[in-house]
């Protein structure tokens, strides 16, 4: 079976402002990743703020151009295509964002908020656009009696699922999922991501899942990638991941998660310092300012990614 | 034992006035203590009034349609609903002090940190301005933060989320409060900065014994935390219980629920009970018990009566007509 | 009490209906609009006004153009509520039936120059690059003239007259609309939902005209009653410096030119029309204040 999404070698800066007389400073948001996402799989991003997970996502769906590096969907090169050529993919490539709120547009119509790539990508008549967009409301648990309301009318978990609806119209074959429950309560958390399974079972859905959560990013993924300052440090199936964490970051990270049971004990890596700049890289391992392992060569050299077997990929001199 | 309780909150009464006719009651009936020493976990989702809870304490809702209606808050024996403005703002920062969840939005962004910090020590102590500064120092390095003299004289926004709420937490323990209320401390904060902050917690209170009101939604951070915990649902207390006796034995629904949908590291399951519906809007309540239309096990009369806050063995309370069940029930 | 959801997919009854009142957004914005008494107060002098305008000079108790030779430059009086004129014209005939006139400029130039001035920000804004340049710095060329320079500057090139007044003013108005549309264009296109319409794949002309544009409106209606005084001031000044309506027209600005002469002996020929231009100037602009204020949502 082929991937449905390849990314190879990208890379991507921002311009972040300029000193008078200085030359330009970059953000370094994303320094050479490579993955690859299988058909009916949920491939999770998971890392902390700045890490490039969103800008990963953006970039695997041409909201970004990389600076450098391939990106493959459904056998396609997308990354230098124009919108033009792009447009007619989009239809296998849907995206959910993490803002509930600000992701509808406030002046339109929930039906019609949901119907809109079918305006896009199909030649269906209006009527057939509503009514698939209120079947569709009601797969994912609203009532169709609400679909002439506006967005404001809506919890912040009704409006995911309206969102989600919105993605599912075209029966795309990718969706990404840009931290799709980040806002939201917790007793409403556990309802969207059972729906999100659930639609995943019925319409044979590929996830590419963006989240910061590790609790949550276990629960649904098959395979997961460890991000940090813009690199994957660690790539693996999630039993791999959880049971078996090799990188030092992932590690600290999972004993970092606070888990709700008191009687666990934990054997705590607590990282120091804070999250360097992405703007100024560290030299050699990105994480080494922070790692209790760092060494001379981790100052120096960046660690490429090594395969260790069983699809568990580990960037780091110290395995 | 009165002598070593700090806070003691009884029948506390929150509404806020929704134009002249109607109002909402956000805090309803709550009571609670916290002991020296003690962290308690106030947890709830968003609505349910824990924060406004910490506001009413605090005597901060001039600036909201808020006005306390019922109820007394005992802070160190001094009832705070009665003491006057300046009395209460000596309070603030001497005897009680609280940190929020952006800690960029609650620094002065046009004052240095240091010129923050002095100024929150001289206003509450009689030191002169070297001492206030040394002991501002001394603080920064306190909660943490490399090189104080060189931070401290950073702007707000030039400091990362974790060394500003260090700083806050900086700000918040400078005049050795004996109660410190943490509102949402860590939500936005990533995980390895949050795990600092609340070891940085820990330490305060194990080393100068304060006490800790500890809001949060997050369950996971409760557990680690918090000795007792709370929990509220539409402006009430539902449950009360010490902490591993809320994990292990739930006893209201809504708690059941709550710790049933929130994924556990390292459990394996593949997907998770939910409470089916939403959080109600507070001026919209049906009679009866509020939490009756998500409830699995509600009955009839949950719809009709609203069940009493009963006070049951080992310390635990439970809003909820099962837990008559109990043989120690007593109605509080 | 909150609806279930009946639905074979999702067997949790999950997710009910809107959780808030569905309170129409009229009714909200007419609710917040009432408690503004100044700017409830001028737009009902404006559409008193409108009324005015649109009825014309049917309602005047005299004909405008009348001369009565018996009463030259009579004050107010009853049987002339405002006095008349140097011909004996009734002032208040005069005033009424200008306000076709005035009204009638003003609004037309306020509306070419919106409409374009719209257009030409609105894609600058969103298309950004040497169209953006070019429509800024182009306004900053018209914007470096204060107003009436302009006009008259204009209008001495293309001669006097209504017609030419309506365009000149029209001018000048282009430029705050270009810059005030292309800012409110620039605030929105970062929405998250313009993200998302783009991500669906929508074509720009779709984005703009659904999601870009109506979210700069509110901008673009609060400026447009600005600049409606913004207009009256200028066109009546046009009329009074003598490039605009033929004098004998009942142009209120006309009227304060000839009246210029008499202002020693009937200073009501001055005092009224004056004091007609200031009234519906400052109701403009309250009525402006006032819709900013109550389309703002951080404002109670």
């Amino acid at each position: 079976m082929n991937p449905l999404v390849q990314v190879k070698n990208v890379s991507k800066t921002f311009p972040a402002g300029q000193k008078l007389f200085g030359e330009k400073s970059v953000v370094h948001a994303v320094n050479r990743i490579s993955f690859e996402i299988m058909p009916g799989e949920t491939f999770s991003i998971v890392g902390e703020s700045g890490c490039g997970k969103s800008t990963t996502a953006r970039l695997v769906n041409h909201l970004l151009t990389p600076d450098s590096g391939e990106i493959w969907f459904d056998g396609k090169e997308i990354s230098s295509m124009s919108e033009n050529e792009m447009r007619p993919l989009r239809k296998d490539m849907q995206m959910i964002f993490q803002d509930p709120n600000g992701s509808l547009n406030p002046r339109m119509r929930v039906e019609d908020s949901v119907a809109e790539p079918l305006l896009v990508h199909t030649g269906l008549s209006a009527g057939e656009r509503l009514k698939r967009a209120r079947e569709l409301l009601e797969i994912v648990g609203l009532s169709a009696k609400h679909a002439r309301r506006y967005p404001h009318e809506f919890s912040g978990g009704q409006r995911q699922r309206i969102g989600i609806a919105r993605a599912l119209t075209v029966r795309p074959k990718l969706i990404i999922a840009d931290e799709p429950v980040s806002s939201l309560d917790v007793s409403i958390q556990a309802q969207v991501l059972n729906l999100m399974q659930r639609l995943q079972d019925e319409f044979q859905l590929t996830y590419l899942f963006i989240s910061h959560d590790l609790s949550v990013v276990e629960m649904i993924s098959d395979r997961i990638a460890v991000m940090y300052l813009g690199c994957i440090v660690e790539t693996a199936p999630k039993a791999e991941l959880y049971g078996n964490p090799r990188h030092p970051y992932t590690k600290a990270l999972l004993s970092a998660v606070p888990v709700p049971d008191p009687e666990a004990k934990k054997e705590r890596v607590i990282l120091q310092g804070d999250i360097p700049s992405a703007i100024h890289l560290p030299e050699g391992c990105l994480f080494h300012t922070r790692c209790p392992l760092c060494t001379d060569v981790c100052r120096r050299q960046h660690p490429e990614p090594r395969d260790l077997g069983n699809g568990h990929i580990v960037a780091c001199h110290h395995i | 034992m009165p002598e070593e309780l700090l806070l003691d909150v009884r029948h506390l009464r929150t509404e806020f006035s929704q134009g002249k006719k109607s109002s909402v009651v956000a805090v309803n009936d709550v009571t609670f203590q916290i002991r020296k020493g003690e962290i308690l976990g106030l947890v709830g989702e968003s609505g349910c009034g824990k924060s406004v809870t910490a506001l009413s304490i605090m005597q901060l809702l001039k600036d909201t349609p808020g006005k306390i209606t019922n109820g007394e808050v005992y802070l160190e024996g001094k009832n705070l609903l009665e003491c006057s403005k300046e009395e209460m703002r000596k309070i603030r920062g001497e005897n009680v002090a609280m940190i929020f969840q952006e800690p960029m939005s609650s620094l002065n962004p046009a004052m240095r940190i240091d010129a923050q910090l002095v100024e929150a020590i001289r206003l509450h102590t009689g030191k002169t301005r070297r001492e206030a500064e040394e002991h501002a120092l001394k603080m920064l390095g306190l909660v943490g933060i490399p090189d104080p003299a060189r931070v401290s004289r950073n702007y707000p926004h030039q400091l990362s989320g974790g060394m500003s709420q260090r700083v806050m937490i900086a700000m918040a323990m400078s005049c050795d409060p004996h109660l410190l209320i943490a509102d949402e401390p860590t939500t936005a904060l990533d995980v390895t900065i949050q795990a600092q902050i609340l070891d940085l917690m820990r330490k305060i209170q194990r080393e100068i014994h304060t006490g800790i009101l500890l809001i949060t939604h997050d369950l996971g951070v409760v557990a680690e935390m918090c000795s007792r915990v709370i929990v509220m649902y539409a402006g009430r207390i539902v449950e009360e219980a010490p902490v591993e006796l809320l994990f292990s034995s739930p006893m209201h629904p809504y708690t059941k629920g709550l710790i049933a949908s929130v994924p556990k590291l390292g459990s394996g399951v593949k997907s998770l009970p939910s409470i089916p519906g939403s959080v109600p809007d507070l001026s919209m309540m049906p009679p009866g018990c509020k939490f009756a239309p998500r409830c699995r096990y509600a009955q009839e009369r949950c719809r009709k009566e609203e069940p009493p806050l009963l006070e049951l063995a080992g310390g635990r309370k439970c809003r909820c007509v099962l837990a008559e069940d109990d043989k120690e029930a007593t109605a509080q | 009490m909150p609806e279930r959801n009946e639905t074979a997919r999702a067997p949790e009854h999950e997710a009910e209906g809107p959780v808030v009142q569905a309170q129409s957004k009229k009714k909200a914005f007419f609710k917040k609009f009432l408690q503004r008494k100044t700017a409830v107060a001028s737009a009902v002098f404006l559409l008193l006004l409108l009324i005015v305008a649109v009825v014309g000079p049917g309602m005047a108790p005299y004909d405008p153009a009348a001369p009565d030779y018996e009463n030259l430059l009579t004050g107010p009086s009853a049987a002339h509520l405002l006095g008349t004129d140097e011909y004996g014209r009734d002032v208040l005939s005069r005033l009424m039936a200008g306000t076709q006139l005035t009204l009638g400029v003003s609004l037309s130039s306020v509306i070419i120059g919106a409409a374009i001035g719209t257009v030409l920000g609105v894609l600058a804004g969103y298309y950004g690059g040497i169209l953006e340049t070019l429509v800024m710095r182009g306004s900053d060329v018209l914007f470096a003239f204060p107003d009436i320079l302009l006009a008259i500057a204009i209008v001495a090139m293309i001669g006097p007259g209504i017609i030419n007044v309506v365009i000149a003013v029209a001018v000048f108005t282009i430029p705050s609309f270009a810059r005030i549309m292309r800012s409110a264009t620039l605030s929105v296109k970062e929405s998250l939902y313009v993200e998302v319409a783009r991500s669906i794949g929508c074509k720009n002309g779709r984005i703009l005209s659904r999601y870009v544009f109506p979210g700069t409106v509110q901008s673009m209606i609060v400026n447009f009653t600005m600049r409606v005084g913004t207009a009256i001031l200028a066109a009546a000044s046009l009329s009074f410096l003598g490039f605009g309506a033929n004098v004998s027209e009942p142009d209120w600005g006309a009227m304060l030119t000839s009246g210029r002469n008499y202002i020693g002996v009937a200073s009501h020929l001055v005092y009224f029309p004056g004091l007609l231009i200031f009234l519906t100037v400052l109701a403009f602009n309250l009525l402006g204040d006032g819709l900013r204020d109550t389309l703002d949502p951080k404002i109670k």
